[in-house]
């Protein structure tokens, strides 16, 4: 099962809690060089999928490979070839910048020759060189992002994991650790990635669902739109919202609110438009604008949730 | 085994340690307040006892009966009672620890060559210095009646020596055992906190993800706190020399090895809590338990072991301080040298190696 280019293949991995099945029955392949993106809201089964992936969990059940060691033997030889970032800041708060990649360093076992080197090469990726000095604590949320990803990529591992690293960054900050990731693609490096935000989805090469432990789809952003989304997504601008969500509902049209836009979900645009156009009328509530969309991932998986 | 990663963590733990005011107070202030509370504090002499005195004599030989046990040191009289009701209310509220009655035919007896009766009466409450006080006064009394019938030669010449702590000062052997009892107690609550520490605040779960071994995790945790013991041992007896006046008959650095050995068994011990419990709260509780009691109790500090019954005895045995105890009053009274400390050193070397093997078996690399 060590295909070349392989970087991660599992089949039925299972982890209980209990008797909560936190991950039930999950297969995945990732190809080596892969922005893999591990969707699903939260308590879906995506940090337990993680961790036992990385070897720091025990699978209940399963088999696979993670950069062509076994998941179930061989967790301390996959921890020498991977690099992982926790959903919760991990560094040490009470370190300075310097010595939390020093820290590191000696821990990943890099040699005293290469260290210097590689400590320029984060300081300088994460764009934290002029607070080399700083106090971890001190730094602002993006840039202890940056930093956790440097420390985790500092013996450069073929594989990397990344779990929910955006979550609680300012928008331009998660922009850009999406250029960071990219750039780390480009140099041939695998990435496992979680998030729960939709829209970072579409940076991914290929996406797997997961909801309630289960891997509910799977493949690149546009195959699950086309494959996934055989109903067609109406937007529609109005001025009250939650109120017009309500009428439709009693209609029982699916819809979702997406900022100040209402999403609706329907099986035929061209029959549904006036039908609901006349349906909100009645109940005084004034269409701006009403139109078929290309559907988000968001409303894939709003869709592919409701359906199991 | 890397090298390399036993440096990166125990220099990330010195870094830590010196930035966190509470841990270098913990290290440092805490062995040495302790040492000065509990070196002033507890002290097994007995001497100013407070005593009354009722006087139905008045005579000038009761008045130097009087003076007798003033000058001895031990007595300090408090009050002169008219009534034996007051000799009562005396003792009763422990205003006074002795009385002394003196009939008023005592000096008629004397001067007459009879029998002088002296009645003593002494709160027995606290047994241990009751014995004690009832051996001063019948030596004071001895002394004294010898004095008045002139010197007559005993028919045994009792000439007694004491060895190792001639003047008899309970500081002298309080002081070596308390450092121990310290030790004991420090060292275990300082590596109880490391581990649980890292789960806590979720470092833990990046330390686990990276190649580190168990055994450079646990070496490089101990050896921040293995320097910090030996500084804390060299404060203690440094303080106890220099400020107590304790003599050191023995070796200093046999001291230091035997004291280092005691150091990674505690401290390995410490670092076994913290794995198991997971949580800074519970574990230094569990060490604060499971080291002060038995140091204090039952590692020979204060009552020698020889006396307590067998099952605590066999108990002693897997008290580490126990054997610091012994080697610290060994080498401070004694003067001993390694000969006579062998088995206290080979147990203590079995104790460290035991928990630091099931230390580094316990503690799993994952999250569970």
């Amino acid at each position: 099962m060590k295909e070349n280019n392989i970087a991660v293949k599992v089949e039925g991995l299972t982890r209980k809690f209990d008797d909560f099945v936190a991950v039930d029955n999950i297969s995945l392949g990732i190809k080596k060089g892969e922005i893999f993106g591990f969707l699903g809201p939260n308590g879906a089964g995506k940090s337990t999928t993680i961790k036992m992936l990385c070897g720091l969990l025990f699978p209940t059940s399963g088999n696979g490979f993670v950069g062509g060691y076994d998941v179930m033997k061989e967790s301390e030889e996959i921890k020498k070839h991977i690099g992982y970032m926790s959903q919760r800041f991990s560094l040490y708060d009470d370190l300075k910048v310097e010595e939390n990649i020093n820290f590191f360093s000696g821990v990943y076992g890099v040699s005293k020759e290469k260290r210097k080197e590689r400590m320029e090469r984060v300081l300088e990726m994460a764009g934290i060189k002029d607070r080399r000095d700083a106090i971890t604590k001190t730094l602002p949320g993006g840039f202890k992002q940056r930093l956790a990803l440097g420390c985790a990529i500092l013996h450069e591992p073929p594989i990397l994991f990344l779990d929910e690293p955006t979550s609680g960054v300012d928008p331009i900050s998660r922009r850009n650790f999406w250029n960071l990731i990219y750039e780390m693609s480009q140099a041939g490096t695998t990435i496992f990635v979680t998030t729960h935000y939709m829209d970072e989805a579409d940076y991914c090469d290929r996406l797997a669902l997961i909801y309630r432990g289960r891997i509910i789809a799977e493949g690149t952003p546009n195959e699950l739109r086309q494959e996934y989304m055989k109903r067609d997504v109406l937007e529609i601008e109005l001025d009250k919202v939650v109120d017009a969500m309500e009428v439709l509902d009693r209609n029982n049209i699916e819809t979702a609110i997406f900022g100040s836009l209402l999403h609706a979900t329907v099986d035929n645009a061209e029959l549904s438009i006036p039908q609901i156009k006349k349906i909100l009328t009645d109940s005084n509530i004034i269409v701006n604008r009403i139109e078929k969309i290309m559907p988000s991932l968001e409303d894939v998986f709003v869709t592919l949730i409701e359906v199991s | 085994m890397k090298l390399l990663r036993v440096k990166a963590i125990t220099k990330k733990e010195l870094i830590q340690i010196w930035r966190d005011p509470l841990s270098l107070a913990m290290a440092f202030l805490m062995p040495v307040i302790l040492l000065f509370i509990f070196g002033y504090a507890i002290s097994l002499d007995v001497d100013r006892l407070t005593t009354i005195v009722y006087d139905r004599d008045k005579s000038s030989i009761s008045r130097e009966l009087i003076a007798e046990f003033r000058e001895s040191g031990y007595f300090t009289v408090v009050s002169n009672v008219d009534r034996p009701e007051d000799i009562d209310k005396y003792v009763d509220s422990g205003r006074a620890r002795v009385a002394l009655w003196i009939p008023e035919d005592f000096s008629k007896n004397i001067r007459t060559g009879k029998n002088a009766e002296l009645q003593v009466i002494v709160d027995g409450s606290d047994s241990n210095t009751a014995t004690i006080a009832l051996g001063y006064i019948s030596a004071v009394s001895e002394l004294y009646s010898q004095r008045i019938r002139g010197y007559i030669t005993p028919l045994i010449d009792f000439r007694v020596r004491i060895w190792y702590n001639q003047e008899l000062k309970s500081r002298n052997f309080i002081i070596p055992g308390l450092i121990a009892v310290i030790m004991a107690v420090i060292t275990a609550l300082l590596t109880s906190l490391t581990i649980a520490r890292e789960w806590e605040r979720g470092t833990m779960e990046q330390l686990i993800s990276t190649p580190i071994k168990t055994s450079e995790l646990i070496l490089g945790k101990l050896t921040p706190y293995f320097l910090i013991g030996f500084i804390d041992v060299v404060i203690s007896v440094l303080i106890g020399v220099f400020l107590f006046d304790v003599p050191l008959k023995g070796n200093v650095f046999l001291l230091m090895a035997l004291s280092s050995i005691f150091l990674f068994g505690s401290l390995s011990f410490g670092i076994l809590i913290s794995i198991i419990a997971r949580s800074q709260l519970v574990s230094s509780q569990i060490a604060m338990v499971t080291t002060f009691l038995p140091a204090f109790l039952l590692s020979g500090f204060m009552f020698a072991i020889s006396n307590m019954p067998q099952p605590l005895q066999i108990i002693t045995y897997i008290i580490p301080a126990r054997y610091l105890v012994s080697m610290l009053k060994g080498i401070f009274l004694k003067g001993n040298t390694l000969g006579l400390l062998v088995m206290e050193t080979v147990l203590l070397l079995i104790f460290g190696l035991t928990v630091f093997a099931i230390a580094n078996k316990k503690f799993k690399k994952r999250i569970q």
